[in-house]
This record gives C-alpha cells, structure tokens and sequence, in this order.
C-alpha cells in the first residue's frame, strides 16, 4: 500500500508539472491581457506603466520560470483583476461548487440506482424502458438548455424556487456553506438537479447493466430459490455487486462534475469555481486560469487514488500491490 | 450543529411568513461585477457603478452627463490655470468624521500608490500641478497648462478618508507625495476602510455572489428610499433576464435586445432607454500596407478619400438599426450622440449604392477589390451580426467582403497588433464629451500629449489634432464647444472612420419602480424610486 501511494504521488507530481508548462503555453497564446483589462482612455505611458506592474513586459520563459519557481513555495501569482493571490481566490470559491457537486451525486444516485435496478429487473416493461429512454434524453439534451427550461418552468411560470444564486450561507468550520439553510437549500435544487442529468443517466446505465448481469448469476438463483425475500435479494445481493463499476464511475466522474460544473454554475450564477473560470478567460487573468487547472488536476489526482481505495477495500480481490505494479 | 437549528428554523420562518422582499429592499441583477471595491483600483465601468454608491467624488454628473455639483459646491477658474473648489460643510463620512480638503489632498496623492493596479486613475490626476488648501473648504489646483477638463475629471475619482486611512498629515506633491504607508485594495475589500460620504454604507461584499449595501441616514443629500440594496452578478443573458421574470430580482441592467420585446410586453415588468454615450464603428486602416485587402496590386485603397465615402455611401445605417438592433439605436454621423457636448449638429450621412459605385470606379477600382472585416462576437450589442450585414452591403457595390470574427479579449490583441484592414469596434466618451473619441480613435498618435492611443488605422490629419489641441486648451465653454464641432467636422469630411450607431442603453425593472436612464450606463440605487 505505502510503496502504492509513494509511486502514485511521485507520478501525479510529475503530471501537475507538465499541466503547468501546457496551461501557462496555452493562456499564453490566446491574448494579451493588458487589452482587457486596461481603460480605453489611458494612455501610451499610462499602458506601459501598467504592463511593466502586471510584469507582462518580459519574454514568456522568463514569466514562466518566476512562476514555477513560486508555484514551488504554494505561490500561485496574484490576479491581475482582483490583486489577490489567485490560489486565494479559487479556494474561496472551492466550498460553493463542492457542496453542488456533492449534492448533484446524491440526486444521481437516490434517483439513478433505483431507477437503474428497476429497469435491470424488467428490462421489456414499459417501465424499464420510460426509463432508458430517459436516460437517453438525458445524456444527449444539452445543460445549457436543459437549465434554462428549468428556470423557466419552475422560476418564471411556477414561481416555486429561485432562479438563480446562491441562498443564505451559514459558516461551518469558519466556511459558509448553503445547504443548512431552507433558503439555501431552495437555490440549491434546480442547479443541483441540472448538474446530475448527465451523471443520473450514467448511473440508471451502470446500474441497469450490473443489474442484468448480476440477476442470473447462480448465487441469485441459489438466493431465491432458498426463498429469500425479494427485497433482500435486490437489496444485498444484487445492490452489493452492482456497486464496484457505479463507485469507480462516480468517483471519476466526481471529478469531472467539480471541473466542469461551469456550464450549470454560468446559467445559475451559481458562484463556484466554474464561474470564476469563465470569468477569467474572459478577462484573460492568466494566474487565476493557471491556479484553477492546477487545483483541478490536484483534485481529479487526489480522487482517483481514494477510488482506488475505495476499490480495495469493496473487492478483497483487488489488491493495491506495488511490487507487481 | 447544533446553533445551527434556531437559524434554520428562523430561516423557515422568514420563507413562510414573508415570500416576498420587504417594499425597502432593492435587489439589483447585474451583467458584469466589479473587479474590487477600492474606489482607485480598476478603472472599469462596474467598479466606478459601485463606487459611487458608498464614494462620492467633488463633481458629478447627471443622466445626461452634465455637471452637477456634489461634494464640491461651486467651482470656477481665477484665472486660465487656476480652478477653485468651494466644498460643502458638514458633510460625514460613514465613520462620523467630518469631510474636509485634506481627504481630497490625501485622495489623489493615494491614486497613484495603487498597488497591483490593471488601470489606474492617475489618468485624471496628473493634470493638477499643485494643490493649495487656505482654509478646511475650499481648495485651490493649478495646472501647468489651461486645462478645461479639470472639472470633468474631478466626476471620475471617489474621494477616501485621510482619517481613516491615517493620512491627516499628507501633503501634496507631484512629484510623490510621503506617507509611511497607503492602504491596500485589501482594507476596501474586506470593509475595513470602506469608509465615504454616498448614500449607502458597505455591509457585505462576497466575491462573484453579492454586495449588499445599508442606507446612510447622515447622508447630506436626498436620502434614498432603500433600507438595503443588493447587487448580484448576473454574467449570462438569459438568467438575467429569467431573474428579473421569476422575481428574484426587481431591476437588471442590460438586458438582451432579443428579450426587449418580451419585457416590454409584460405587465409585470417595465424597461427604460436611452442613447448611451457609445458609439459602434468601422476603422478603416489608412497606412501603405494593409494586411487583409486583395485585388489592389499591394496599394491600400482605403488611403483614396473616395473610396472611404464609397465605403460610407454603401452602408445603409438605417437598415442595420431597424432589423438587427431592434431600434434600439440610432444611426450615427458622428463619433458621439448629437446633443452631448462638443458634438455638431450640422453632420449628415447618407445611404446611396450607386453613388458608391461611382465613387469606386472613380477611384479606379470598377470592379472592386476583396477585404475582410475584424469584429469581436461578444464585446457590442450584435457586434457580429451588424459586421456581416456591413459585409453584405459592401459586397452589394463590389467589394468581396468576408468577416472575421473572435472572441473579445482574441480580437482586442489582434486588432492592437494590427492584423484587420478594417475592424469594428465600439467608443463609449466617458466624459461625455466629443474630445474623448476625437483625442483616443482618430488624433495622430502623439505619445507626450495622449494623442491616439487607439488610432489603429494611421489617420493624420494636422488640421484635426490643431484644433484638437486649441480645444483642450480653452477653459471657455462655448468656444471649446466651437472648436470640438470644427474638429468632428474635420473627420467626417474626410470620412476617417465610419461611425455606425449610438447603442441605446436599457434596464429592465419590475411594475411600480422607476429610473431615469443615464448615457453613461451606470446603474444607481439612489436613482431608483417606487412610482408615486
């Protein structure tokens, strides 16, 4: 296990440096700040001034190797639009998206085993199969519409939730979160609820297949022919081996909800990290964009070494040996 | 957890029993946010919007740009250098403290020590030579040269607490003024020394979520309506607009022009407009070489004057306004909307397809040449939209024009370094007057005097930057007004830049509240009221 997590962190370092190198090359290429962020109005001097303070007047190796040699000591540059330390900044708002993200897997989960094992069990009813193409409908509709008809239908006409933004917040451990609130909790729903569509369908799909396959191995059989309630049986031996592909999914995919929740954070002005994303390459604030896909790659190392954990400790068989590795 | 039950049950509470804002609280859902609350940080339209809510400054300006007095009460020259300022007594800054010239000598000395500053306003400090203070309420600049902007200048900057910030004892300096230290846009962030005399105090700032703001009952002026205003960054078009139907926010600014419509149909929402101080334009790049017009053996035809009429000729302004903004806009003669200073009420453009075709053949281009219009796509309202629609009149008098088209911040660099023959781009005079898009989009690209910092197309005309200068030196209103008439006249003569349209300025809002559009788009609180 320990000569696992040495090889794996020794690993996962290397690929944050080379990110690094390819995010800074690639928001290098699209602009020049300065043309953003700068007043029209001002001037020749005026402008030099501030590209000389932003330090964008040296060559780009240069810029990097300052960089680098920062990012080493936790410094990830300070915004040029906000002049705060831009790891700072995308932490601030690493709580808001975590607790959507979180919240959006519940309602895939809650929604899309059951439904999933529903439609295992009875693959021809018509149950079973609302629920496929349901999940069909969920996969290809886009998340941008699919959050605005939400917003439409149950802001504008049913007038029921909030349409956008983030609720009242109630610090936890010195860092506010929404979901102790009611109020919170109602401006969370319908962007939680976007958020999933996608991972639900993905769900409802594993949760199907695993069902199929695993409802006539013998020991299912053996079960119900030993007159094991139904119930029993779906919920121990069915539910149990279903759930080594679901975790491994949703722990990948878990990862890819927080980085890339910046469709259903833009429609919600949900003020998340993806938010913040777009916002800044939109403004080109180079250090932020840099900061966030370096949090992110660091976020999607950190998960996948817990799935693979998590793996173990579900299967026996599966052993996280280094040696052999 | 436990603490946390009463709140929730408080919260359920308040959901149940209230369902809608109370009538004192106003809610505002904005396009764009700003990128920090100290007032001298960015000198960007969202931070000055909520600077002036909390920061006043000596002079304003009203809906239509015009000055108005604010914490100075009267100002006048002594003579052509010289500009007087007499302040208003007992006005208070939130913290108590009295306002006096010392915050306004200890304002612009802090401009320039801006730490980290994208865009600073020393822009509009570095005219004032020396600062004299005779007595706490009056205040007395000189300038190295006339200088009739001062009073202009003096609307674009908020006005600290040398208190609060620990500067009672600094002196003016051009050179630099001394303090042992200046605050940090931090302590203006966090509320620390969000301290200044406007009608509302700074109660809570969560970045990319909300500002709320608390009414100021010292304020000297007409107190606003609103016990509690809050601002929250609407960035995307549609949400906003949802936003303002589902309630959950009472006024937005900027609405989408393709939702104009539908607001102003519904009979739970209003919309207000007017022309904003912007103008969209075509550059036309008048240099040797051109780098995306083919067909022309290597010469620049846009260097020809009938060529550029030509240009001017074939765009049929009225059309664009009707079919792709809606109306809202107004066809353009002139670099600024007609009515606001310096402007000249006697420019006419015309639409005429075979008088172009004429002027082309003239110029020795019968059967044209091909070119390639730069546009951002999401930076004007329908920037793209109205690049193509240029595109196809061109090509309608035999000019093969394509657009190409990018993203905001991709255009900008592109367009700085030079890459479009002709490019479309907006002005917005933040002044409010014609010296503005005359000294920045066509005066020759004089480094020492500020000249043409976005003439990208090396227009030059001596007659204009004459006049120009001659203006900028004359205290005298109404012969400054004259000169800058001269001068607009001198560019639409020459056909140096193809103004389009003035954009029309919108705010959507619901039944029962009103606001007095402004041209220079600015959204305040104070300003909204409940109808009577």
């Amino acid at each position: 296990m320990l000569v696992f997590l040495i090889r794996r962190i020794a690993q996962s370092a290397i690929v944050v440096a080379i990110m690094s190198v390819l995010v800074f090359a690639g928001i290098f290429a699209i602009g020049n700040p300065i043309d953003v962020l700068i007043s029209p109005e001002a001037d020749e001097i005026e402008r030099t001034a501030a590209i000389a303070r932003l330090g964008l007047d040296r060559p780009m190796y240069e810029q990097f190797l300052s960089f680098a040699g920062n990012a080493i000591s936790g410094d990830l540059g300070t915004s040029f639009v906000h002049g705060t330390p831009a790891v700072r900044l995308v932490l601030e708002r690493f709580p808001a998206t975590l607790e959507l993200a979180l919240f959006a897997m519940l309602i895939a989960v809650l929604f899309g085993i059951p439904l999933g094992i529903w439609a295992g069990l009875r693959p021809g009813s018509a149950a079973g199969r609302t629920i496929m193409a349901g999940s069909i409908l969920g996969f290809s509709l886009p998340t941008f519409w699919v959050g605005m008809l939400l917003i439409m239908t149950f802001a504008v006409w049913l007038g029921w939730l909030p349409a956008s933004g983030r609720g009242q917040t109630v610090d936890l451990f010195g860092i506010p979160f929404s979901f102790l609130t009611a109020d919170g909790l109602k401006h969370m729903i319908l962007p939680a609820m976007n958020l999933a569509l996608f991972k639900k369908s993905l769900v409802i799909r594993l949760a199907r297949a695993g069902t199929r396959e695993v409802a006539l191995q013998d020991y299912v059989r053996f079960a119900r022919a030993k007159g094991l309630s139904p119930v029993r049986i779906v919920g121990v031996h069915i539910l149990k081996n279903i759930m080594i592909p679901v975790v491994t999914v949703l722990g990948l995919e878990f990862g890819s909800v927080i980085a890339f929740s910046v469709v259903t954070e833009s429609v919600f002005s949900w003020p998340g990290m993806g938010k913040l994303l777009i916002d800044s390459i939109l403004l080109l604030d180079r250090p932020v964009v840099v900061a966030y896909l370096l949090v992110t790659v660091l976020l999607f190392i950190i998960i996948n070494l817990v799935v693979d954990v998590l793996y173990s400790l579900l299967d026996p068989r599966i052993r996280l040996g280094g040696a052999k590795a | 957890m436990k603490q946390q039950l009463p709140v929730l049950a408080g919260v359920l509470a308040a959901i149940f029993l209230a369902g809608h804002a109370s009538a004192a609280d106003l809610r505002i859902g904005t396009a764009s946010e700003p990128s920090s609350l100290d007032p001298h940080y960015h000198n960007l339209t969202p931070n000055n919007t909520v600077r002036r809510h909390i920061f006043e400054s000596l002079v304003d300006q009203d809906a239509k740009q015009r000055l108005i007095p604010a914490l100075a009460e009267s100002w006048r020259t002594l003579d052509d250098k010289t500009w007087e300022f007499k302040l208003r007594k007992g006005v208070k800054f939130h913290d108590g403290t009295e306002f006096t010239a010392q915050d306004f000598v200890y304002t612009v000395c802090r401009i320039p020590n801006v730490a980290n500053s994208p865009s600073s306003f020393t822009l509009y400090t570095k005219g004032i030579d020396t600062i004299e203070v005779p007595d706490p309420y009056t205040i007395i600049i000189k300038t190295a040269s006339p200088y009739p902007l001062l009073p202009v200048e003096m609307t674009t900057f908020g006005i600290i607490s040398a208190k609060a910030a620990g500067g009672e004892a600094v002196k003016f300096d051009k050179a630099g003024c001394k303090a042992d230290s200046w605050p940090s846009t931090q302590a203006f962030n966090d509320g620390t020394l969000t301290i200044g005399t406007g009608p509302f105090k700074l109660v809570e700032y969560r970045k990319g979520e909300r500002i709320v703001l608390a009414r100021n009952d010292n304020y000297w002026g007409t107190k606003p309506e609103w016990d509690k205003v809050t601002f929250r960054p609407i960035t995307s078009e549609g949400p906003r607009v949802a936003a303002l139907l589902a309630g959950d926010v009472d006024m937005v600014d900027e609405p989408p022009l393709q939702d104009l419509e539908r607001l102003r149909k519904d009979p739970k929402v209003s919309v207000v407009e007017t022309m904003s101080n912007r103008v969209v334009y075509l550059a036309l790049d008048q240099a040797e070489k051109t780098p995306t017009i083919k067909g022309t053996d290597g010469k620049n035809p846009l260097r020809d004057i009938r060529v550029r009429q030509a240009l001017s000729l074939a765009i049929d302004r009225a059309a664009i306004v009707k079919r792709i903004m809606n109306n809202t806009a107004e066809p353009a003669a002139q670099l600024l909307a007609p009515g606001l200073f310096g402007t000249n009420p006697d420019l006419k453009v015309a639409y005429d397809a075979e008088r172009a075709k004429k002027l082309l053949a003239d110029a020795g281009y019968p059967n044209g040449f091909e070119l390639t219009i730069g546009t951002p796509n999401d930076r004007y309202i329908n920037d793209e939209k109205i690049a193509q629609a240029a595109a196809q009149m061109f090509s309608r008098i035999g000019i093969k024009t394509q657009v190409d088209a990018a993203t905001v911040n991709v255009f900008f660099s592109r367009r700085n370094k030079g890459e479009f023959s002709v490019f479309l781009a907006g002005w917005s005079a933040a002044t409010g007057e014609a010296s503005s898009p005359l000294k920045s989009l066509v005066a020759t690209r004089i480094k020492e005097k500020g000249f043409g910092p976005t003439n990208y197309t090396g227009y030059s005309n001596p007659k204009l930057d004459d006049l120009l200068t001659q203006a900028l030196a004359t205290v005298d209103d109404t012969a400054r007004e004259k000169l800058l008439a001269e001068a607009m006249k001198v560019v639409s003569d020459d056909v140096a830049i193809l103004p389009l349209h003035y954009e029309a300025a919108s705010w959507g809002m619901r039944k029962g509240l009103t606001y007095e559009p402004r041209a220079d788009q600015y959204t305040l609180a104070a300003a909204v009221r409940t109808a009577k």
